[in-house]
């Protein structure tokens, strides 16, 4: 009799599926008759009774235990895909989200990875779970990726490296153990940084403080404002470094302030706690990229590092990162491992596995790695060409001397335009450019074709629009 | 130690201690400064912060997660009869994984697809996904749907939902407690508790009977604080795999919907409890069909047997459309600061799947072949038990549905069962019967025999 009501109930329910719940409370009702059944019907005052056949319910039409939410706003850097979208203009460029565009700007999927994809399928590997910390051939090969096979703390296994959710997850649960394990500490980001990374610290509940990094009168490294700022830092502060193509400056420290930045973070203390996204993809050399972790690592000192395989593998979508920690012992590392673990597995239990089969595949095979490095050079090689296109329509077309060499100088997907917030919104709503607030561009988002386009955005809105303040992200 | 301007965050020494002092003094010392003191000055003295002194030297080794602990202890064994009854993956009758053909079907497909990119996915995942699991678990005519008062967003597998689902409702809802059976999955509790809610028990589980606990579950939700969450498995209860009735689903709706109570429904096996997709969604589609709200945590890590893509959506049915489209804004905000946005590859999948006629039938088929092979080792195990003559009701073994059976067996029992026949499983007496064939259940028939005649 129960599940005849049900079934009553479920019938009925989609035959008046077209009107909606919120309509009724006008008072439309019933096709009714016979209360049939069940007593627990409160007298609602907020309640209206519907009656389908023979079946009275009593449809709760009262207001959602939601109304009070209200609507959040966009995400500013991926809310800008969503706006250039809705822009129907032709014109329009899309230089927000780092996502590698082609020459054609096309996405790109490196060959190497299809190849290795389809060696995937061809084997008919099957799709159990991986253990919490993820598949182990990738986390060797992306420890080994990032410090080299023959470096000490791989040799000593003082790492632990769990597989993270590409560079966010991997960036999260290291937030999360510190939250755990350092409660109090704070973590020090450079000014400005990458959006998300605010977040990340916010909801992981861990304090963050702004460390002087980007000088808008020189549109360059603020170094001593850095330095100063990493200084007066409470003894035992986690410093978030990016590794390499500093987001969203493209604004990187030579080797020689590396060796100061690490000099400094020694004296106090401190654990450095690298961003690495973009590995290989900025210079076009994994081992060049690396060189500040490395240089970091090779002082003895204890650290972190985020990876991510999103864009020097075109991965994005995939999700593959992974976190490392570099501790002064083998038993430390494991036991740092042990409680990634524990704060993974309720968050998502295992990582996918898909992502870090291709990275394994990849690395593992001397011929695809091979392939690798030469589509990631090609990717870094095309970077460089279009900030020398931008450049040179800059330059010939702007009559009032200002300097755009830092174009040249900065690194990586992004470049740092110097734009303030009205000049970016000028940059979107009369030239349909759509860049993130901040004056980011990422120049791996075009192309050579497009350059004098941009170039005449970035004139407009720099010399017509507003004044640049100083200072302004 | 260092005298410290309050102002200033505790060194890395200073906290070190501190946790140390967590560890060795009192409760009632440990909140107090002169406690801390007390373990710094003893060991200022042997304490060095140079020479390889580690900042993570207060980082206690953790156990082995008891689920997935399971395999890994199991992995070690070397013994030829060992077997794997502890984590809830299908195995076939010849004790292999199984990745469904319709699944390789489809990724064919996705390969041979020259126009698929690797570009992120929004941060709510593949839309087509999005709404092809909606109407999976709901029912393509659900009002819900229709009314577009439904919003549907990717995550990592169930446990991904269950968290995203748990950290909304810790920021957006104003009651944070959530009341789970007992027992339940052994990660719910640590998933709601670092979502931020508080977690309380129902009863569930009758040992007597090794049935459901009808009356204690009323009397629990019955005397639940008004609008409290209740996390609810929509089919195959897992550890028990004790179902209420369809009746008894009812009662538990109006009980709920009279006090307020949101459900929470976690649904990990539709589709593979009973074989139809449709009967298993009947506990969640009555709710959804009383024009009530609630949350739905899907994964397709057993149904489409996508463990390690962690495939999964949360969808919350809200009264309208307009608290929908707030509530999934409220969800990205969740999303992006924990991973940014989910995997394509396993949605791609399902989504193919769930698109396509012929690949859906095949599916329906394959996933019914493997809810017909998990009854018949329930059958088996039954009557081999029954003709062994193994004191005891085992009638539950072919009650219970789904994956896991709640034998009933003790920790000692299940410890013997391990050291002396191989056989690895939880300690809480769960066993996969998805991990049984009809060569291995003469094996743990031993067993069970052998550990209920021992006298414990």
């Amino acid at each position: 009799m129960a599940s005849a009501m049900l079934s009553f109930a479920s019938a009925a329910a989609s035959a008046s599926a077209s009107l909606p719940v919120h309509e009724n409370l006008k008072g439309k009702t019933k096709i009714g008759s016979v209360n049939f059944g069940s007593s627990v019907q409160e007298r609602n005052p907020f309640g209206k009774t519907k009656h389908f056949g023979r079946v009275s319910m009593t449809v709760a039409v009262n207001v959602s235990r939601f109304e009070g939410i209200t609507m959040a706003p966009p995400d500013p850097i991926l809310g800008v895909s969503e706006a250039f979208k809705a822009d129907t203009d032709e014109k329009k460029l899309n230089l927000g989200v780092g996502a590698y565009r082609t020459e054609e700007l096309q996405p790109y999927v490196l060959k190497v990875v299809k190849k290795a994809e389809n060696l995937m399928l061809e084997r008919g590997e099957n799709k159990e779970y991986l253990p919490i910390e993820g598949l182990a051939a990738f986390n060797k090969a992306t420890a080994e990726l990032l410090f080299g096979a023959e470096n000490p703390v791989i040799k000593q296994q003082r790492v632990a490296t769990v597989q993270g959710l590409s560079g966010t997850g991997s960036l999260r649960l290291a937030a999360a153990l510190i939250e755990r394990y350092f409660p109090g500490a704070k973590v020090l980001i450079s000014s400005p940084t990458w959006g998300n990374h605010k977040n990340i610290f916010n909801d992981a509940r861990v304090q963050w403080s702004e460390y002087r990094y980007y000088d808008p009168k020189t549109v360059g490294l603020d170094f001593d404002g850095m330095i100063a700022d990493i200084k007066a830092a409470p003894e035992g502060s986690f410093i978030l470094l990016h590794g390499c193509a500093h987001n969203p400056t493209g604004i990187d420290p030579t080797p020689e302030q590396w060796e100061k930045i690490a000099d400094v973070i020694q004296e106090k203390n401190h654990i450095p706690f690298f961003d690495v996204a973009y590995q290989g993809f900025a210079s076009g050399s994994l081992d060049a990229d690396a060189a500040s972790v490395r240089l970091l690592s090779a002082r003895g000192m204890e650290l972190l590092v985020a990876q991510s395989y999103s864009k020097n593998l075109g991965l994005y979508a995939e999700r593959i990162g992974a976190i490392n920690v570099v501790c002064s012992s083998a038993d430390a590392a494991t036991r740092v491992k042990s409680q990634l673990k524990r704060l993974a597995r309720p968050m998502y239990s295992n990582p996918p596995v898909h992502g870090a089969k291709i990275v394994a595949n990849i690395v593992g095979d001397p011929a695809l790695f091979n392939e690798w490095k030469a589509e990631m050079e090609m990717m870094a090689g095309r970077i460089k060409n279009v900030r020398q296109k931008l450049y040179d329509s800059l330059s010939a077309k702007d009559k009032s001397g200002k300097d755009w060499s830092f174009i040249l100088k900065q690194i990586g997907m992004f470049s740092f335009t110097g734009l303030s917030k009205t000049q970016s919104e000028n940059m979107t709503k009369k030239w349909h450019v759509h860049i993130t607030k901040d004056g980011r561009i990422s120049v791996a988002r075009l192309s050579s074709a497009k350059c004098e386009y941009l170039a005449d955005a970035i004139l407009d809105s720099y010399h017509n629009v507003g004044l640049p303040e100083i200072g302004q992200q | 130690m260092n005298p410290r301007d309050s102002s200033l965050s505790p060194s890395p020494s200073d906290r070190r201690l501190s946790a140390l002092a967590r560890h060795l003094i009192s409760p009632s010392e440990a909140g107090s400064r002169g406690g801390a003191d007390v373990i710094s000055r003893s060991l200022a003295s042997s304490y060095s912060l140079a020479g390889g002194d580690s900042v993570f030297s207060h980082v206690s080794r953790a156990p082995e997660d008891p689920i997935l602990g399971v395999t890994v202890a199991f992995n070690k064994d070397p013994s030829p009869v060992k077997l794997n009854l502890g984590v809830g993956a299908y195995r076939t009758e010849e004790g292999k994984p199984l990745v469904l053909n319709v699944v390789r079907w489809a990724e064919q497909q996705l390969i041979n697809d020259r126009t698929r990119v690797k570009e992120y996915l929004p941060i709510v995942g593949l839309a087509e996904f999005n709404k092809l699991s909606a109407k999976l678990i709901f029912g393509a005519d659900s009002p819900a749907i229709l009314e577009n008062r439904v919003t549907t967003v990717q995550c990592l597998s169930g446990t991904g939902s269950l968290r995203v689902g748990g950290e909304f409702l810790a920021r957006h809802y104003h009651q944070h407690t959530i009341y789970i059976p007992k027992p339940t999955w052994g990660n719910h509790p640590k998933v709601f508790t670092l979502a931020g809610l508080s977690v309380k028990y129902y009863r569930y589980y009758d040992p007597a009977t090794r049935g459901l606990d009808f009356q204690g579950l009323l009397e629990d939700l019955g005397s639940a604080p008004l609008g409290a969450v209740v996390l609810l498995h929509a089919c195959a209860h897992n550890p028990t795999g004790v179902d209420p009735t369809l009746q008894q689903w009812e009662q538990i709706r109006q009980l709920m919907r009279s006090r307020k109570l949101l459900p929470f429904f976690d649904s990990a096996y539709q589709g593979f409890a009973s074989g139809s997709l449709d009967a298993d969604a009947q506990s969640i589609r009555s709710f959804v069909a009383d024009g009530g709200e609630c949350l739905v945590a899907q994964s397709y890590a057993k149904n489409m047997g996508l463990y390690g893509e962690r495939v999964g959506a949360l969808s919350v049915v809200c009264r309208t459309a307009d608290v929908a489209g707030r509530v999934e804004s409220q969800l990205k905000l969740v999303i992006r600061p924990m991973y940014s946005n989910p995997p394509i590859h396993g949605a791609s999948i399902v989504a193919a799947i769930l698109r396509d006629r012929e690949m859906y039938n095949e599916w329906t088929i394959e996933l019914k072949a493997m809810a017909d092979r998990i009854i018949s080792m329930r059958h088996q195990l039954f009557d081999a038990l029954r003709g062994r003559g193994t004191p005891g009701d085992w009638s539950h073994i072919i009650k219970q549905i789904g994956m896991f059976t709640f034998t009933g067996l003790n920790s000692q029992q299940v410890a013997f069962m391990t050291k002396e026949y191989h056989i690895y499983m939880t300690s809480d007496g769960r066993i996969s019967m998805a991990g049984l064939s009809s060569r291995t259940v003469p094996h743990l028939v031993d067993a069970i025999h052998a550990a209920v005649a021992r006298a414990v």
